[in-house]
């Protein structure tokens, strides 16, 4: 079969078993373009700009655990995804990106919508490629997919140019069932005598505690997590990542740890003498201040990429492989074992732990006349019954759902973790709904983060994908306003906008609707209209406390043991900021 | 302290500024770095010599075999190796200056090769001291230019880094 370079990448897609991308077609795609327009086995979704193409690409692949697909042109459109691209880089994301590249004989001479991709995306990509043979095209989307995919998940990016994918140029197709790169190998299995250690140590372990990543949803082992937690009868705390990989209202279940985990996952963390980090990788939002980080534990890590291990936190244990046998490894090895979890021990931590819960370091001031920006996120979990997919944007509101949504399965928790990235959650809401046509998917969103993929209202009203958007709207950035306070003597400095558009009337002039709740008993009711709408996108703008933070925190430069508990409840004021 | 990373890596465009990229957004330092493709033409090898703590030696290694391109590495200042630099070394010579530049050239095992009216190229081989050694014992501005290739590599004994 002789087929055109844009042919073959369509076809090849198709061959990987890819059922939709999304994109924004340019001129050095336009061959691209119009191969696509002459199939109808690959969906193709149009976003309103190309970072948000990456975000609903990425919001696909966490939902889905297959690679999202991104189709861009050169230059803007190109520079326009790397936002997505990284966001996918920092959190593990298996994505490949295609971007349409100036034709061969003109690269180099800034051409018209010329940008060095491959130099631009080199440093937040696991690898990339620039096709200069259309005979190696397939091949090279085989090994795009491949790389992404396996090991530590990434995106890769395709560089094609222009001349590539012209149609008058054809050439045999076939595309490769398997690829094999010699200088690329992931490690899989455990090493065995490491694993030995590992399990001797946590089976003579006093305050044992497990502390869990995204590498675990990463690596498809909720399952395994659970089996190895409760044979093991330990506490067990999550990463932001890693929310959902075990069940939060399982009873072993201590909260999210790090800077707004709670009180007990980092006292615990603090007190305890074994720790097992599995697929997680010691990030400075979970460490705090290295010095003072887990003064007595021995470290257990587990992770599939060597140079996760002990790049922050020196590590007793490293295990280098995937998660899922590791595990499995591990669950043999300890009910082969002679010993046995030190029961007495463990009832003097469990008790211990008990203590540090009953601060009840989550509690907030449930008489406020204002909406508290925490009910609104218990009130969504109890409408959805706990099981929907939630994806957020980045800041306060982001942490009140890690921390008042418990998430009892694994990709339910859709969030950009490693580089924060604003206008994520209503991008990735849409890929997660096209994935899942028959699932609720809500976006929690704020009022700032919000407008920085506003477009993609759109995408979602030609696409038909009914989300729901609950914007918790407290007039600013709040998370920058809640360190201006703590930091700066409250000075606000430019994290307050003085328009901010008229989210209902917006909504309804994207062709959805728009509800705008200002009290508090309101909320439930527009949560429940809201989600009853079932073929319609919902934009929920809730008027919430300016004055609220998130608490508990641990300040810069502290350890996880000096956490900033809320002073008192009951102290909310009705003052409005402004 | 001072490590030498000799570096298998696929010879395709482009890697040479992974490694690179690499060095400069995490923060490593780069000494010297020599890059050549190997008697396999598919191959380049790459040797960079670079300092720093054995956490950061650890890291650098641990990320340079993350890149895809990377086939193999090995850190040569962790066992018995031979460590050579290459220099050529452009020196204005008066007349009465041309005997003692040669045998100074001799005595480092040096040789000679390119001679006008006023100057000599001095090519010379050797680890990065020697070559030091050299130019401190030749007047510095006599010296028209130095250049030098850094030090490059091998591991004594049968072992080698190969496929």
């Amino acid at each position: 079969m002789e087929l055109s370079g844009a042919q073959i990448l369509v076809q090849s897609l198709i061959d990987e078993g890819v059922e939709c991308i999304f994109g924004y077609p340019g001129g050095a795609v336009l061959h691209l373009y119009d191969a696509l327009f002459q199939q109808d086995e690959l969906k193709h979704i149009l976003v309103r700009h190309e970072q948000g193409a990456t975000h609903a690409a990425d919001g696909y692949a966490r939902a889905t655990g297959k690679p999202g697909v991104v189709l861009v042109t050169s230059g803007p459109g190109a520079t326009n995804a790397v936002t997505g691209i990284a966001t996918a880089y920092m959190d593990s994301i298996p994505m490949v990106i295609i971007s349409g590249q100036v034709s061969l004989p003109v690269i180099g001479s800034d051409a018209f919508q010329e940008v060095d991709m491959i130099g631009i995306t080199r440093p937040c990509v696991k690898h990339n490629f620039l096709v200069k043979d259309v005979t190696k095209l397939a091949e090279t989307i085989k090994k795009a997919f491949y790389v992404a995919t396996t090991g530590r998940p990434g995106p890769v990016v395709i560089d094609v140019p222009k001349d590539i994918t012209a149609p008058q140029i054809t050439v045999p197709y076939k595309y490769p069932e398997k690829v094999s790169i010699r200088s690329y190998n992931p490690i899989v299995t455990g090493h065995k005598g490491q694993i030995k250690k590992a399990v001797d140590l946590l089976l003579s372990a006093k305050k044992p505690i497990i502390y869990s990543g995204g590498g675990v949803v990463l690596g498809e082992a909720s399952k395994e997590l659970i089996e190895f937690t409760h044979t093991l009868g330990y506490p067990i705390t999550n990463t932001l990542m890693g929310l959902g990989a075990y069940p939060a209202t399982d009873k072993q279940f201590v909260g999210m740890l790090g800077m707004h985990g709670t009180y007990e996952a980092n006292m615990a963390m603090h007190e305890s003498d074994v720790i097992i980090a599995i697929g997680a990788r010691f990030d400075d939002r979970v460490t705090g201040k290295l010095d003072l980080f887990c003064p007595h534990a021995k470290i257990i890590h587990i992770d599939v990429d060597p140079a996760s291990i002990s790049k922050t936190v020196k590590v007793d244990i490293p295990i280098v492989g995937d998660v899922k046998p590791v595990l499995e490894q591990m669950l043999e090895l300890i009910k082969d074992s002679k010993l046995k979890p030190d029961s007495n021990a463990l009832a003097l931590w469990w008790n211990q732990i008990r203590q540090w819960q009953a601060v009840n370091c989550l509690e907030f001031d449930r008489t406020s006349p204002l909406i508290k920006p925490q009910y609104v996120i218990e009130q969504l979990h109890e409408v959805t019954k706990g099981d929907t997919y939630v994806t957020s944007d980045v800041g306060q509101h982001q942490m009140w759902v890690a921390q008042y949504y418990p998430f009892d399965k694994p990709r339910r928790w859709i969030n950009s973790g490693g580089l924060g990235t604003m206008g994520f959650g209503l991008p990735a809401a849409i890929g997660v709904k096209l994935a899942f046509p028959e699932s609720d998917v809500a976006c929690v969103t704020g009022d700032a983060s919000i407008q920085m993929c506003i477009q993609e209202l759109s995408t979602a009203l030609q696409y038909n994908t009914p989300i729901k958007i609950i914007n918790l709207n407290n007039r600013y950035m709040g998370m920058v306003r809640q360190w201006q306070e703590f930091s700066y003597q409250s000075r606000y400095s430019h994290s307050y906008m003085d328009t901010i558009p008229e989210f209902v009337k917006l909504a309804e002039a994207y062709g959805h609707v728009g509800m705008r709740v200002t009290k508090p008993e309101e909320v439930r009711p527009a949560l429940e209209a809201a989600f009853a709408m079932k073929d319609r996108t919902v934009f929920l703008d809730v008027m919430t406390d300016q004055t609220e933070n998130v608490y508990p925190m641990i300040e810069a430069g502290k350890g996880h043991h000096e956490m900033k508990l809320r002073v008192a409840t009951g102290t909310s004021t009705d003052r409005e900021l402004a | 302290m001072r490590h030498i990373i000799s570096i298998l890596m696929e010879n395709e465009s482009g890697a040479l500024s992974r490694v690179a990229g690499l060095f400069s957004a995490r923060g490593y330092n780069i000494e010297s770095l020599t890059v050549a493709p190997t008697q396999d033409p598919s191959l380049s090898r790459m040797t960079l010599v670079t300092r720093g703590s054995e956490e950061i030696i650890e890291q650098i290694t641990k990320q340079l075999n993350k890149l895809i391109d990377v086939v193999k590495l090995i850190d040569l200042a962790e066992s018995f190796h031979i460590e050579r630099e290459l220099m050529l070394l452009k020196i204005k010579t008066s007349h009465d200056m041309r005997d003692e530049i040669r045998s100074m050239a001799d005595i480092f095992r040096g040789k000679i090769i390119d001679v006008t009216p006023n100057t000599y190229i001095v090519e010379m081989t050797g680890t990065s001291e020697k070559l030091d050694a050299f130019i401190a014992a030749i007047d510095p501005d006599s010296i028209i230019e130095a250049v030098r290739s850094g030090p490059t590599g091998i591991s004594r004994g049968e072992k080698g880094l190969h496929l």
